[in-house]
Parts: structure tokens; C-alpha cells; sequence
């Protein structure tokens, strides 16, 4: 009595059966098991639950889920290489930009997604790429020092 | 989450093949990802009371934080052809993020402050011109621009209908139940010198206090505005009042201000007051019409 | 406090650590309360007052108790204990006792197998209302005695009077504390009619004891745990659906789970008090304080949480970082039907600072002084009897030292962008650079550290050597602020050992840590590492005949006499403290003595730019010097004068919960408007490092001061570009624009 549909989370390609205008987000951490998407307003208004959903950072909040049958999706468990730390998730540990640790999955996945269309942004442009995150602990200060640092190396 | 036969109680409508059955979500729902336009009509033919789904923005916020339970859906994501984008016609699920690079520079403008870049990412203009809010940003643009909203159904075929006669209220429009807004068709003759702005007492992610666009061609000043009124609306007489004027002095440009702000008919609520809308909307007329001279 | 050299050790004090709990928060690993689940568990939900002051005439619980998956539907009825609760007063009934005293006031709750049926089974409840006409203007309540605690402070002689004198009023609004992790609780029944419950709290133990009473349970039956926490700043103070959860598991012998959605949490914790505060200052010619006098009224909504508390800081640090010798001080909390006012980061201490430091510069404007020059001229220091309390400041309060440093702090070159990301109004493209104006602003705040009054405030912990390493036992709660992390420097300065842990204690294993809250867990859960650290280490070298404590074991004159493994023969090597600051006392009936056990001051400049002519403000930078004793973790104090200053950014010019007869208008992020990356200010920290005269090598709490001066700072600061006086946080863009 549910819809059931295939989507590829994380490289993984799950089948998983879902409610009537039941979330992406409620899907992948009610059902997949993939509780690293926080849910911390379901309306689009924080990013804490941005995933890469078919190369676009988005809300999974905002994602009906029936209508991710066919998806490739990245959650934050999906960034970085096995126990390997993706560079963004070293950097942010580095500058302290983590403190209470909602905000942060959504500002990896977010900052992974920036990073792959933009490899050196600005300030500016970090500024307003990550626009739509909230963090209520940090002051976006060490967020920013941490982006900095890594598209600043090598540059 | 565990539990989801309790809809097994519910009635069952009937359901062609292709719909499926959702349901746990206390309501069964019957979704249906169409995969073109001709599907997306005739399931609307079929279920008028069909629900579209677009980016999600509005609709899943309702879901979420009203439980709104839609009890019919019509995804549109899949539907290729309401991504097109002409220079005289914009598919309505064509994205903001999309819309961020039109050649229309006060669209692009107003694309890049709807939501979050998440937001952006998946809803459409065509979203935008359905759910009809006084707040919607991209409308003053369509409004400026003389556009029309183009829908389709599957017995009546296309109509094609003056922004103005579309839009009718809060969240109304003339829209049939069983309609798609397919796109929104842009005239020849929207001017090149275009400007839009936007109040909200936040840089960023904010609903609109107000919003304007200001538009300056051949056949003189264009000047509509949004979060004003019922509907994305036009200042006729502060346009005419500055058309008339032979040349755009300062003293010209305070007196268009003042109309505007009278002109306007905004209403007090918990983001802004009447009277600071009212200003607002003036002196966002007054400069975008000097950034259109400039 | 130990005089012996601190050992060499990677990770002690002073460096920039990074936490423990780091990785799992990058990886999407770590626990919150809201991530826990186990198979079978029920969810729960809570049907609420939709009247701000309302009789409950009718109740039938039966629609909700016929659907199908539903297992439990609860009342007041069904409460077995103290039908009431409270951290102070027990005055909140658990569910709605047949009045609903504010919107949103719990009525049921309710175990299903989902989610969405537990949601729907509340909804289906029927309540039936009668609503009465709600108490919501703070002055008429006061009027009335509808009060939950009055000060009264007078000190020096009331009919002094200075030859200056500014007289204002001042009002600050609601502010949410909004910690992005929503309230959430996890109940799993024992079988033996106790519980496990892992909750967002700031306290395990005091939610426990309230707990406990309404269950009616003895103190073993119930273990609440730290759970992983998304930031409190205050919210987890008070209990929200901590006894809810608990009744839903015992009564259906299911594992339940709640989690509050965004609009229910707005609801579902206190809020900072608003206020009302009118003040006359008083000043001779060279602009020495001569008087103060000040009415304060806070609105504490329907129950009294921490309300009298608060009333007491807000009073007691109603004049600021300052000397004055005649002081007058009237300050009220009020019952209302609003919604309860509780704890948020600065504690009372907010309010009055806004309306002390608009009042300095009022002042130092009618002298024809600059206002950090009217400040450093009546700066309190230690030595100096305290304006309100009379108490002599002991330990260290380098008033004129933060004011010295953050003058040093360069100000910025003149509006030096065209982008519009960083103009007034941003992506908006509202604002021409043309249209903006500079302004400059200035707030010195001091707070107290840890309980008050009396209040017999101490924190327990356990530091334990095991073969593995040390083990740090303690239930105080991490709510991101870093704790964790200081915990593990302190132990590791102290021991000389490296691999140091926290390992987090419930409530039947371990004694209170207090509250993380009023600034206190670095100097009170850090004192008690600190003394158990120190007593474990001397213990083991005195058993061993040892100089040294190594990671690997017992050393003396550089040679190993015993292995870890030889000191844990008999199995772990503990010492447990229960660590208490210096004793303070309750005011007497004209509000002196020795309050407070310590305190903590920190300047602010604000530096704005403003589109005057339609109210929009951009904050470009609030640069800040900040007392911290001693610098335990540079990096993490950054983190939370960033943290906090952006709070205040936020109280100064954005958020507000608009309050309507009793209703909140605004419960979601689209509508409660918190500053986002585009919004947030650069900041530049100076650290003054005067260690302080008790807490774990001189460290002050820091993580209150930076959202009490920074948003009077950029208030003046808009004050300063616009020429507006500006009395009322947040200041928007009508107050600006003024229609």
C-alpha cells in the first residue's frame, strides 16, 4: 500500500518503500537508515537537510519522496572516501567550525556541492552559496576560515 | 516508521495503471510522475483535483509543517517539455537557478533572491505563477513585462491569458481545475533597461517586505509591484505621471515616489506595516527608475 | 590551586584542541537526541492549548483511543505524582489541568505506531474551550500583583543628585533561542515500572528530581542520560516533553519516542523575557555616575521557570560594569498569559544591559565625552563595592583593560565594497552605496558566573585511570559549546597524561554537574576535573613513590617504577570531587550582600552600515575584547564570542517573536528571521587573560558576554548613522525609517 521506488543513495542503489507524501528526508532517515540528514525546520528555511539530489544541492525536506524514485543521492555518510575525510570535513575540523554539529551536515554537503561547481570562490561567493544554511552556534566565523583555508591551498 | 496498514481501511478510488497508491501517511495518495506533457493532462483530466508538483517549495512545506495531506499528485520533474526556454516563452519548470542567468536582467535579479540556493535549485516560475502569493518575487517581473500566463488543457488546448486577468487574489487564479500552467509567454517589446529590488529585513533567505520592478523602453516607465496588494500589481497612475513628464527631474522622481506610495494598498502584518510598506514601495520606484535612467 | 609545574603534554590547556566528538559531526555520525531509534518503539505527540487563557469544558479522548495504532492517550488524570512541575516553583501542571494558561500549553499526549498517527490521533482529540480574556499587558499584570518575584535594591543615600542627568525608556522583545536540534526524548521502559530517558536537556538533574515527583517514582527508577544535543542557549533548561515521553513508555511498556517539529518548538521552551525598563542616571560634571535609578518590568508568561532568577540578574546588573554609590532599583517578573519566559544566553542580564549602555551614551552626550571615555572613567574594578549589591568585587575584573584593547582594534576603511552581498538590504539590490551611512557603536557588559544568591551550586565528577587511559566521569551536558574538549585539556594539564576521555554518566551514576547555563560548566565541571584530576595524581604518586605521571605509568626521577597496568591491579584508580564555588548569599530586603561568586566583562564596537531611507542595516563588523581569566582553548573561545555576538546581531536587528494575544504569529524559520552567512559580521577577539580567583587555573565562563554588549553596541551604532534614538530591540526598518 506504499509506493515503492529505487533510488541510488550514496553509490548504493536502495529500494525502499514510501508513504504518501512522506519526505526524502523522513525516507532516508526513517527508512535507509541514514539519520547524518538532520531535520531541523521541513521547510526549506535552514539546509540542514541538504542533500545532492541528481547534482543539485537541495532540501530533502522539500523532497516528496515518492518523487525520488529514479535518484541519485548523496548524503553527508556519502561524502569523503570510505574513512578518508573529504578535505572540507578536515578543514572544518581544523578551524573549530563545528560546535553543536546540526548545522554541519548540511554545510558539508552543501560546501562539497559549492566546491565541485566553484573550486575558488570568493568570500562573497561562499557567503552567499551557503546563504541558505543556518548555523545558530558557530557566527559563520570559523565556517568562513574554514573554506577560506581550502580554496585559498594551491590556489 | 511502522504501522502503515491502517489506510487498508480507506476507501480506494479507482486508478489507471499508472498512478500509484501511497499511503500510512494517514491519507492514501495516488502519485503519478508523469513523464510528458500529454500524461501530466490527461491525468488532469482525469483527476482535476489533482495536486502538481513541481520543486516542492510550496507544496511540501504545507505537507510538512500544516499536514496538508494531498490525497492526489501529479509530479511534473520528468516532464521535458516544461523545461523549455525561448527568447518569447519560458517553460514553467524552468528553475530560479536557471532563471539566474536569463537575459532579462531584473528576472535574473529577482531569480537569485527567491529562497536559498536550494531553494532555487528545484522551484520554478511556473510554481511561482500557480501558487499566486502577493509575496511571490518573480511577478512584479511578469507583471512589468506584460507577460502572459500560458496553460493547457487536454479539451480545451492552450489559452493564453493577461497577467492581469490570471492573477485574482491571494493564492487565486483563473486557472480550471483541470489547467497546467505550461509557461509564461514573454511580448517583443519588454525593454531592455529592466531593474528590480527587493525589502526584507534579512541579506539573504527572506520573504519579501516589498518588491518592484521598473522598466523604462520606448513607450516610457513600467512599474509593478509585489507584497503590495492582493496580486503583483501595476502603479498606472505613477507611470503615467512620470511618462508625461519631459524630462525626469528630481522633483519629478519624488513626486512618482508619492503616487506610488499611495497608489499602493498594502496591509500591516507580523513581517511589515502598511505604512512602511507604503514607503518602501516608494522609494524602490524612485530608485530603480534612476537605475534604469543611469 | 596547584603551585607545581605543569607537566608537557600534547592537548593541555592553552592550545586550540579539537573536540572529540568532531569527526562524528562531519560524518553525520553522531548521535542527537533526535537520531535515536530502536525497532518496535512508539512515537509520541502533544495536542495543545489553542487558546492563549482558556477553560477546558470538555475532553474526550475517545476518537484518538479508537484509531487504529494508537496505544496510549494521556491527561492530567493520568499523572500519578505531583501533578505539577517546575525547576523553582512547581506551578505548570504536567497536562492542562482544566485552564490553559498560554497557547500552546500541553493538554494530551499520545503513543502510536507512527508518527503520523500519533499526530492524528491528537489532532482527533476533542477539547472543548471556553476562552477567557487573557492577561497579556505586563504592566497591568503588575498592577494587579500578578508577579512570580519583586526586587527591591537601594543602596547609598536616595536623594543624592547629579548635575547631569538622561532619563530614558527602554523595550526589548521576545527573542527564541531557536538551537536548530529540536526538543526530543527517547524513553525505554525497564520492565520493572522505571525508565531510561535520553532527553535534549541542559540539567539532567534537576529534570529528573521534577521527573521522579510526577511519576511518583524513586530516584533509581529513573536514569536520565545526556543525549546528543543541537545547541540550548537556555531552551533545555526547563522541562518540555521530558515527563510526557516518560508517561507514554510507562503506560504502554513501549520503547516511545517525541521530537518536537519547528512550530512546536517555538512553543514547546521559554523564551527570553521582554521588557519594559525605565532609567534616570545621574552624573556630575566630569561625568562620574552619581545615581541610577531604574524600574524594570520582565514578562514571564504563564509559569515561573527560571523567572526569579532571571529578575535577580536583570536587577543586579541593571548598572553595569560601573562604580555608582546611590543606587535605586525597582524591577518586577509578571504572571501573564504569555507565552513562559525562561533561560536565554545573558539571563536577565540582556535586557538590562541594552537599556544601561543607551542610557551611558546618553550621557556621555550631554557631558561632551567620548563613550568609552565616560566608561573607562566609572570603570568597576576589583576593589570597588559593586553598584547594586555593595559587594566588594574579588578575583579579577579588567574592566579598563577590555576597553583599552578594543580601542586598540583597528576600525575599517570606509564602505569598501560595491558588491551587494555585504551593502544594506544584500542580493535585495534595495541600496545604491550612495544610500548608506556609517555609523559606529560602543556597549561594555558584565556578567555574573555560575548560581547566585545562595544557591548551593556545585558539580560532581569522577576522573578515573583505567589501563586504557583516563576516563573523565561527568552528567554535565555538551551542547556544542565545548565542554567536552576543555575537560580533556584540563585533565591532561593536570595529569601529564594524554589519552584522556569523557565518558558521559546518568543520573543514577554520578552526582549533579548543575546546569549548563549562567556560564558556569568550564569553571564548574572544569573546577571538579580539575580537584579530581589533582587528587587522583597525588594519590597514585603517593602509593608509588612517584615524582611524574606519564601515559604509560608512575615515574620517578625520570625512570618507571610502576605500569598503568600495575596501578589498575586492583582495578581503576578513581577520585570523585564535588567541586563548589565561593559561597554567596541572598540579598537582603534592600538587595545587598554578597550575591554573586564571581563575574566576567567584555566590550564591544560595533561598526554599521544603513540605508537610512528605508531602515535596512547591514552589520559589518562587532570587534570585541573579552576577560576570559585564562584562555583554556583559544580556538573554542573564538567560537562562541562569534557564536553569541551573532545572537546579539540578531536580537539587535532581526529577530522577534511577534506576540499577539498571547499567540505567537511567527513560530517557523520562514517568519522568526535568524542572521544568515550573507548577514554575519567579521569579528576580531582580543583576549585579556587575568586569572580569576577560583575555577581550573583562573578560567572565567565566556559564553554569555558576547550576546549581552554586542547588540547595545550596534544599536548605538545605528543610532550613530541615523541620528534615530532608537529605544526598542530589535530595531527594524519602520523604527529606522520611522512610520
Amino acid at each position: 500500500m506504499t509506493v515503492p521506488i529505487v533510488i541510488t543513495v550514496n553509490g548504493e542503489r536502495r529500494s525502499v518503500d514510501v508513504a504518501g507524501s512522506e519526505s526524502l528526508l523522513h525516507t532516508l532517515r526513517n527508512d535507509l537508515g541514514l539519520p547524518g540528514t538532520k531535520d531541523a525546520c521541513e521547510q526549506g528555511e535552514c539546509g540542514s537537510c541538504t542533500v545532492i539530489f541528481d547534482g543539485a544541492a537541495v532540501c530533502s525536506c522539500l523532497v516528496m519522496a515518492a518523487d525520488a524514485d529514479g535518484a541519485t543521492v548523496t548524503t553527508v555518510e556519502g561524502i569523503g572516501e570510505g574513512a578518508q575525510l573529504h578535505p572540507l570535513q578536515e578543514v572544518m575540523l581544523a578551524e573549530g567550525a563545528v560546535q553543536c554539529g546540526f548545522c554541519t551536515p548540511g554545510f558539508i554537503v552543501t560546501g562539497v556541492h559549492l566546491l565541485e561547481t566553484n573550486s575558488h570562490p570568493t568570500e562573497p561567493e561562499i557567503r552567499e552559496a551557503l546563504s541558505g544554511n543556518i548555523c545558530r552556534c558557530t557566527g559563520y566565523g570559523a565556517i568562513l576560515r574554514a573554506f577560506t583555508a581550502l580554496t585559498s591551498e594551491g590556489a | 516508521m511502522t504501522g502503515r496498514g491502517a489506510a487498508g481501511a480507506l476507501r480506494r478510488p479507482r486508478a489507471t495503471d499508472k498512478w500509484q497508491r501511497a499511503a500510512g501517511y494517514g491519507t492514501v495518495m495516488d502519485f503519478l510522475a508523469a513523464r510528458n506533457l500529454d500524461e501530466t493532462l490527461a491525468a488532469k483530466a482525469q483527476r482535476p483535483d489533482a495536486q502538481l508538483l513541481a520543486g516542492g517549495t510550496d507544496l511540501m512545506v504545507e505537507v510538512n509543517i500544516a499536514h496538508r495531506r494531498p490525497s492526489r499528485v501529479i509530479s511534473l520533474r520528468r516532464v521535458e517539455e516544461l523545461r523549455e526556454m525561448t527568447s518569447n516563452r519560458i517553460g514553467a519548470g524552468v528553475t530560479w537557478a536557471r532563471l539566474e542567468g536569463s537575459d532579462h536582467g531584473a528576472l535574473a535579479q529577482a531569480a537569485r533572491t527567491i529562497g536559498s540556493p536550494q531553494i532555487r535549485a528545484v522551484a520554478t516560475i511556473g510554481g511561482n505563477v500557480a501558487t499566486a502569493s502577493p509575496a511571490g518575487d518573480g511577478l512584479p517581473w511578469i507583471a512589468a513585462a506584460n507577460a502572459r500566463i500560458v496553460v493547457r488543457s487536454k479539451e480545451r488546448g492552450e489559452r493564453v491569458i493577461p497577467w492581469n486577468e490570471f492573477f485574482t487574489g491571494v493564492k487565486h487564479t483563473s486557472l480550471e481545475p483541470d489547467e497546467v500552467v505550461t509557461g509564461v509567454a514573454i511580448p517583443d517589446d519588454v525593454p531592455t533597461a529592466q531593474e528590480f529590488a527587493k525589502v526584507g529585513t534579512r541579506n539573504a533567505m527572506v520573504i519579501s517586505i516589498v518588491s518592484c520592478v521598473v522598466m523604462r523602453g520606448d513607450d516610457g516607465f513600467r512599474v509593478a509591484l509585489g507584497s503590495v496588494a492582493p496580486t503583483p500589481i501595476r502603479v498606472t497612475r505613477a507611470e503615467e505621471m512620470l511618462n508625461a513628464e519631459a524630462r525626469i527631474t528630481e522633483e519629478a522622481l519624488k513626486e512618482f515616489s508619492r503616487i506610488v506610495s499611495e497608489e499602493v494598498r498594502p496591509i500591516t502584518d507580523h513581517r511589515s506595516t502598511e505604512g512602511y510598506r507604503r514607503h518602501a514601495a516608494g522609494v524602490l520606484a524612485r530608485r530603480l527608475a534612476e537605475r534604469c535612467l543611469a | 590551586m596547584t603551585t607545581r609545574t605543569l607537566p608537557r603534554v600534547r592537548g593541555g590547556i592553552g592550545t586550540s584542541v579539537g573536540r572529540p566528538d568532531g569527526e562524528p559531526k562531519v560524518t553525520g555520525n553522531f548521535a542527537f537526541a533526535s537520531d535515536l531509534s530502536s525497532p518496535g518503539m512508539l512515537w509520541g505527540a502533544t495536542l495543545r492549548s489553542p487558546h492563549a487563557h482558556a477553560t477546558l469544558t470538555e475532553l474526550d479522548i475517545g476518537p484518538a483511543l479508537a484509531m487504529v495504532g494508537v496505544h496510549a492517550v494521556l491527561t492530567q488524570d493520568d499523572v500519578v505524582g505531583s501533578p505539577m512541575f517546575g525547576q523553582v516553583e512547581q506551578d505548570q501542571p504536567v497536562l492542562c489541568d482544566g485552564t490553559a494558561r498560554y497557547w500552546g500549553e500541553p493538554v494530551a499526549v499520545v503513543a502510536a505506531d507512527d508518527e503520523e498517527t500519533a499526530r492524528r490521533a491528537a489532532a482527533a482529540i476533542v477539547a472543548v474551550w471556553e476562552p477567557l480574556d487573557p492577561l497579556d499587558d505586563p504592566e497591568r499584570a503588575a498592577e494587579i500583583g500578578s508577579t512570580f518575584r519583586e526586587m527591591r535594591i537601594r543602596r547609598g543615600d536616595e536623594t543624592a543628585e547629579g548635575s547631569v542627568v538622561v532619563e530614558g525608556f527602554y523595550e526589548t522583545a521576545t527573542q527564541d533561542q531557536a538551537p536548530l536540534g529540536p526538543e526530543a526524548g527517547f524513553a525505554i521502559p525497564d520492565g520493572e515500572g522505571g525508565l531510561d530517558l535520553y532527553i535534549t536537556s541542559q540539567w539532567v538533574h534537576v529534570d529528573h528530581r521534577q521527573i521522579i515527583a510526577c511519576l511518583d517514582l524513586e530516584p533509581d527508577q529513573v536514569r536520565c542520560h545526556p543525549a546528543g544535543i543541537g545547541g540550548a542557549f537556555g531552551s533545555r533548561e526547563d522541562i518540555s516533553l521530558h515527563i510526557h515521553v516518560a508517561m507514554l513508555a510507562l503506560a504502554t511498556g513501549r520503547s516511545v519516542k517525541m521530537v518536537y517539529d519547528r512550530s512546536e518548538s517555538f512553543v514547546g521552551h521559554v523564551k527570553r523575557h521582554p521588557s519594559r525598563m525605565w532609567y534616570r542616571h545621574e552624573a556630575d560634571e566630569d561625568g562620574n555616575l552619581v545615581k541610577v535609578t531604574a524600574r524594570l518590568i520582565l514578562d514571564g508568561g504563564a509559569y515561573a521557570h527560571t523567572s526569579p532568577a532571571v529578575i535577580a540578574n536583570a536587577a543586579f546588573f541593571s548598572v553595569g560594569p560601573y562604580r555608582c554609590d546611590n543606587v535605586v532599583i525597582d524591577a518586577v517578573v509578571v504572571r501573564t498569559n504569555n507565552p513562559p519566559a525562561g533561560a536565554m544566553r545573558g539571563f536577565g542580564v540582556v535586557q538590562a544591559c541594552f537599556a544601561s549602555e543607551s542610557q551611558m551614551d546618553s550621557l556621555a552626550e550631554a557631558i561632551g565625552l567620548a563613550p568609552l571615555e565616560l566608561r573607562r572613567r566609572n570603570a568597576l574594578a576589583p576593589g570597588d563595592p559593586f553598584a547594586t549589591s555593595g559587594q566588594v568585587i574579588q578575583g579579577s575584573l579588567p574592566t579598563v583593560a577590555v576597553i583599552d584593547a578594543l580601542e586598540s582594534i583597528p576600525i575599517p576603511d570606509p564602505i569598501p565594497s560595491d558588491d551587494p552581498r555585504l551593502a544594506p538590504g544584500g542580493t535585495g539590490l534595495t541600496t545604491p552605496r550612495s544610500a548608506v551611512v556609517r555609523g559606529v557603536g560602543y556597549a561594555v557588559g558584565l556578567k555574573n558566573l555560575a548560581f547566585s544568591e545562595g544557591f548551593d551550586d556545585f558539580a560532581e565528577a569522577r576522573v578515573v585511570m583505567t589501563p586504557a587511559g583516563i576516563e573523565i566521569h561527568t552528567a554535565a551536558i555538551e551542547v556544542g559549546q565545548g565542554l567536552v574538549t576543555v575537560c580533556q585539556q584540563i585533565a591532561r594539564t593536570v595529569l601529564g597524561v594524554d589519552r584522556v576521555a569523557v565518558v558521559w554518566k546518568d543520573t543514577s551514576q554520578i552526582g549533579s554537574a548543575g546546569s549548563t547555563s549562567a556560564s558556569r560548566q568550564t569553571q564548574m565541571t572544569g573546577g571538579a576535573v580539575h580537584d579530581a584530576a589533582v587528587g587522583l595524581r597525588d594519590q597514585i604518586l603517593s602509593l608509588h613513590g612517584g615524582d611524574e605521571l606519564r601515559d604509560d605509568g608512575v615515574y620517578k626521577q625520570g625512570e618507571l617504577v610502576a605500569t598503568v597496568n600495575e596501578i589498575c591491579s586492583d582495578g581503576p584508580v578513581e577520585c570523585h570531587v564535588r567541586f563548589r564555588h565561593p559561597k554567596t548569599y541572598p540579598p537582603d530586603a534592600d538587595g545587598q550582600g554578597e550575591i554573586h561568586a564571581g563575574f566576567v566583562v567584555a566590550a564591544h564596537r560595533a561598526v554599521v552600515d544603513v540605508d537610512p531611507e528605508l531602515g535596512l542595516v547591514r552589520v559589518v563588523r562587532v570587534d570585541t575584547a573579552q576577560d576570559v581569566g585564562r584562555a583554556l582553548n583559544p580556538q573554542a573561545i573564538v567560537g562562541q564570542l562569534e557564536g553569541g555576538i551573532m545572537q546579539g546581531m540578531g536580537f539587535a536587528v532581526m529577530e522577534e517573536l511577534v506576540i499577539d494575544g498571547g499567540v505567537i504569529r511567527n513560530p517557523t524559520f520562514t517568519d522568526y528571521l535568524i542572521p544568515t552567512f550573507l548577514d554575519a559580521p567579521d569579528v576580531e577577539v582580543r583576549i585579556i587573560e587575568e586569572g580569576d580567583h577560583w575555577g581550573p587555573f583562573g578560567a572565567k565562563g565566556i559564553a554569555e558576554s558576547p550576546t549581552i554588549s554586542s547588540t547595545p553596541a550596534i544599536v548605538a551604532a545605528i543610532r550613530a548613522a541615523t541620528g534615530r534614538s532608537l529605544t526598542r530591540v530589535p530595531v527594524l526598518p519602520t523604527d529606522i525609517v520611522g512610520v
